[in-house]
């Protein structure tokens, strides 16, 4: 199972859309360079192509659980992930005074796609690694910051996040794991904490878990959950490694996807507590977590992309071998090979198009977070952070709930092939379909989307790159490009209907705002990755004259930016309608009737 | 001890490469190019001898167009110390190249030159000899082993036969064979660190050699197509066609 890492396209994005070179003159980011960007690019690939993705297809067998309540990874995986370890990628974007290279997150959310693609059940374990440190960065002691970054940073220790219990899964209100204090100022945890993701395995020494649990003393709800830091084995004054804590793994959870990545429910306390430590501030807990679940949402926007990336690539392997039918119109009878068929280019370009829009919205998203952390106009960081906030569920939505789409045409192209195992397209199929679940469902990034993001600051990211997408609709035309230029325009005037709807609903009757959320997260998705192709056209377009540019690669570009204005961008028009006018019959049906 | 290697600039091996409409030459145009796997390994070598404590200090060359500075970032990420660019946008032939690296080999006074026996682009596996015989040092072609002492050095070859071993007297040039080692993954911290490894540049000019092509590309074509087999119904058959056909019995 051939990975082809997609760097030419990662490139573009990074340097025509994301702006690259600016994210590199950021105060902070002086190391980084786009030659440097180039170079990284190229060894991240030759890892994910040559140690990560050879991996993928044994991790589908699955991790396996032990009585003695430890779990071993699939085959290979401890290997890789020392490989990944010793070759430093472990600290890609990890602060640098602990031992990580603190790139930028434009940088390190380019090498992760490549990490997911390669190999996605696999690349949860650094994801959720660099999850930890950066909550402990921002907000623990710098004694915990001392004993626990510099191996989590370079990934001999690995991180998780304990957030869900059986009651408490998008509403973390309910959480009801306990932490006492101890006389020593450490705490005491109990609880059970469910779908922990690489919970316990065998791939490093010690696993540093992030638990969401209340004190004694909290107040109920949301401001009453406190975050801690319980290691599976405690940590000596001299760093080494001491007694087993009192948590563990007491079952993994059998999967639809992402069999390698161990789901483990953890048990605290069976034996009277486990050690915990207070991070920053009591019944702050939510709050912490909040701050890193723009890096978090981003990364699994990144995963169902990337995951998409890897089925179409199969999908277009199968396509050119698999020969049936004569051509549709000719007289030879003989067979083709069926991506000669107008219905396999039709899917083909439909999965192609809508990878490179997601790839770029994310890319663009993480330099907005890049400026959001290092611009050093005020006015600037706070606009780049209100960018940040209205696209990133956008982007872990609509890249997740297509990947499902995308991912399952994949398949479709395989026919009878795809829906049985043996050529690996449908452990594809099988493993995105997580990511539309975890780290926030679709139903709560679209809640998010329409309250936090929208109503409350009164629709003003919304229209002002609803704006940004007119412009570029604009240019379009200037360029010659009527029709994605139409398409584009079309699409814009829709969603700003949607907008003046969800705002004006969600202040008389959030129940209707609220019917259509997830519609209007697509819609948004659909318009703004059609902004992006539309920059991608322009920005193909002017690159075509220059001397050495790439004429094949900048060709494709702008033909696939003119395919999603012809098949993607309309598709907002149903969609709006279904937003502005649909509601009330979502809604109208009693409970009773169901 | 100093070492020295050389590594080209090549399309990919994983590109498959086109020739030019008008039958002059490959089209590299916008493919992606990297470091040659046989001086890949020639790096690797150098490294481990260097981590063995047997070498002090590597010197990474590359001639040809400024883009190979990016070949000599990767040949210094992987662990060599510093690096030379000979620039040119000229055509550089074996002859050429031999003949600049015994300039920068008069330079830089290494015990050890270590290159790749050939570059998959032209395969031409002629410069470490043709180099060894410009400086008039023992030469280990095709190695698979290298075993090195304080004043010779032991090369296993791959030759036709099997394996044979030389001992060279030092200062000597090794080229390399593809089961030499296997070159590692480059680590992230070194990739940021090689940007800060000091590369010179250099010009054939400057190092006084001419470059000029001796030898001139007549045309440029496509392998013939692979004509499609025919299944026999014996062995005989086969015996007989192999005799007949081939002429290869
Ligand atoms: C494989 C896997 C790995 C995971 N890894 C981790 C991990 O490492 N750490 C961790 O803490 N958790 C993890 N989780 C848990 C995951 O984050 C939750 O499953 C997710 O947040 C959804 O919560 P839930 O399962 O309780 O579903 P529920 O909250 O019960 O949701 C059920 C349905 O109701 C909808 N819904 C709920 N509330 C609303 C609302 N207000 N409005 C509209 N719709 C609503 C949801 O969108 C969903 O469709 C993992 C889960 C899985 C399956
Ligand atoms: C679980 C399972 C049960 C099955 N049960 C039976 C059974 O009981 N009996 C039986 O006989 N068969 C059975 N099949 C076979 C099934 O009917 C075929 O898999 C199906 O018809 C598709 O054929 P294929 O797999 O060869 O795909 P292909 O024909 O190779 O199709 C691959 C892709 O190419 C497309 N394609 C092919 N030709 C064209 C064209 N001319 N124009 C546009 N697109 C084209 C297809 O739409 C598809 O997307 C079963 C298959 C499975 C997986």
């Amino acid at each position: 199972m051939i990975y082809n890492a997609p760097v030419k396209d990662i490139r573009f994005a990074l340097n025509a859309l994301a702006d690259l070179p600016a994210i590199c003159a950021l105060p902070g980011n002086e190391d980084c360079t786009v030659e440097l960007v180039d170079a990284i690019l190229e060894e991240a690939a030759k890892f994910a192509e040559g140690v990560l993705a050879p991996t993928n297809r044994a991790g589908d067998a699955g991790a396996k659980w032990s009585p003695d309540f430890s779990v071993r990874s699939p085959e290979g995986f401890k290997e890789a992930w020392q490989q990944y370890v010793e070759a430093g990628w472990a600290g890609l974007r990890a602060p640098a005074e602990f031992g990580g290279q603190g790139l930028p997150a434009l940088v390190s959310t380019a090498a992760e796609e490549m990490w997911c693609s390669a190999n996605l059940a696999f690349s949860l374990a650094p994801l959720l690694t660099l999850g930890a440190v950066e909550a402990i960065h921002h907000h623990a002691s710098e004694a915990l910051k001392a004993i626990y970054l510099p191996r989590m940073s370079t990934g001999e220790w690995t991180g998780t996040m304990n957030l869900t219990e059986p009651q408490a899964g998008s509403d973390l209100a309910q959480v009801r794991s306990r932490a006492v204090p101890a006389e020593d100022g450490s705490y005491r945890i109990t609880g059970q904490k469910i779908f922990i993701t690489w919970g316990e395995h065998d791939l490093a020494d010690n696993i540093v878990h992030l638990v969401l649990a209340r004190l004694p003393d909290a107040p109920a709800g949301v401001k009453g959950i406190s975050l801690f830091i319980v290691p599976k084995f405690l940590v000596n004054a001299d760093g080494s490694l001491g007694a087993r804590n009192d948590v563990r793994c007491v079952s993994l959870e059998h999967k639809l996807g992402i069999h390698g990545s161990p789901t483990a429910v953890m048990s605290f306390g069976d034996e009277g507590g486990a050690v915990g430590y207070l991070v920053g501030e009591p019944n702050k807990g939510l709050n912490y977590m909040f701050t890193m679940m723009n890096h978090a949402r981003l990364g699994v926007g990144i995963e169902g992309m990337a995951v998409s990336e890897r089925a179409y690539q199969k999908a277009v392997e199968y396509a050119r071998e698999r020969v049936q039918s004569r051509a549709v119109g000719s007289p030879e009878a003989t067979g083709v090979a069926i991506i000669q068929h107008p219905d396999i280019r039709r899917m083909l370009m439909t999965m192609k198009a809508q990878i490179e829009a997601q790839r770029a919205l994310a890319l663009y998203t993480a330099a907005a977070l890049d400026r959001a952390a290092r611009h050093p106009l005020p006015e600037e960081k706070a606009r780049n952070q209100a960018l940040v906030n209205f696209l990133i569920p956008i982007v872990k939505g609509w890249n997740t709930e297509q990947a499902n789409e995308i991912t399952s045409m994949a398949v479709q192209v395989h026919g009878g092939m795809g829906y049985v195992e043996e050529t690996g397209v449908a452990q594809y199929y099988r493993d995105a379909r997580i990511t539309a679940i975890y780290e926030g469902t679709t139903g709560i990034q679209a809640l998010d989307l329409i309250g936090r993001k929208t109503a409350s600051e009164n629709g003003v990211t919304a229209r002002a790159l609803l704006a940004e997408a007119r412009a570029t609709a604009d240019r379009l035309a200037a360029a010659g490009e009527a029709s994605l230029s139409a398409n584009l325009s079309g699409a814009v005037v829709e969603a700003e209907r949607c907008v003046a709807f969800i705002l004006e609903s969600f202040a008389s009757n959030p129940r209707l705002a609220a019917a259509g959320s997830v519609p209007f997260l697509k819609l948004m998705g659909i318009v703004l990755g059609g902004w992006q192709m539309g920059r991608a056209g322009l920005a193909a377009l002017s690159q075509q004259g220059q001397e050495d540019a790439d004429a094949d690669f900048l060709n494709a570009k702008l033909i696939t930016a003119r395919f999603y204005g012809e098949h993607l961008l309309p598709q907002v028009s149903g969609l709006a309608a279904a937003i502005v006018e649909g509601a009330e019959s979502a809604l109208a049906l009693p409970e009773s009737a169901f | 001890m100093k070492v020295l290697v050389a590594v080209k600039r090549v399309v990919d091996y994983n590109v498959k490469v086109r020739v030019k409409a008008d039958g002059s030459d490959v089209d590299i145009a916008n493919v992606k190019m990297s470091m040659n796997p046989f001086d890949e390994i020639a790096v690797e070598e150098a490294v481990r001898l260097k981590e063995a404590g047997k070498a002090t200090e590597i010197v990474a060359v590359s001639m040809g167009v400024k883009q190979c500075e990016e070949t000599l970032r990767t040949a210094l990420a992987m662990g060599a110390d510093r690096a030379i660019l000979v620039e040119t946008d000229a055509e550089l032939q074996p002859l050429a190249v031999a003949k600049l690296l015994k300039e920068v080999v008069a330079k830089e006074q290494p015990q050890l030159v270590i290159v790749g026996k050939q570059a998959i682009d032209d395969d031409s596996n002629q410069t470490g000899q043709m180099l060894s015989a410009l400086l008039g040092w023992a030469q280990g072609t095709f190695a698979s082993k290298v075993d090195l002492a304080d004043a010779s050095v032991d090369v296993t070859r791959e030759v036709d036969g099997g394996l044979e071993t030389v001992k060279l007297k030092l200062p000597a040039v090794v080229t390399t064979d593809l089961r030499l080692n296997e070159p590692r993954y480059v680590k992230l911290p070194n990739i940021m660190a090689a940007k800060k490894k000091p590369l010179d540049k250099t010009t054939p000019a400057d190092l006084g050699v001419d470059v000029t092509p001796r030898l001139k590309t007549l045309k440029v074509a496509e392998p013939a197509k692979r004509s499609a087999g025919v299944k026999v119904a014996s062995a005989a058959e086969l015996v007989a066609k192999l005799k007949n056909e081939a002429k290869v019995l």
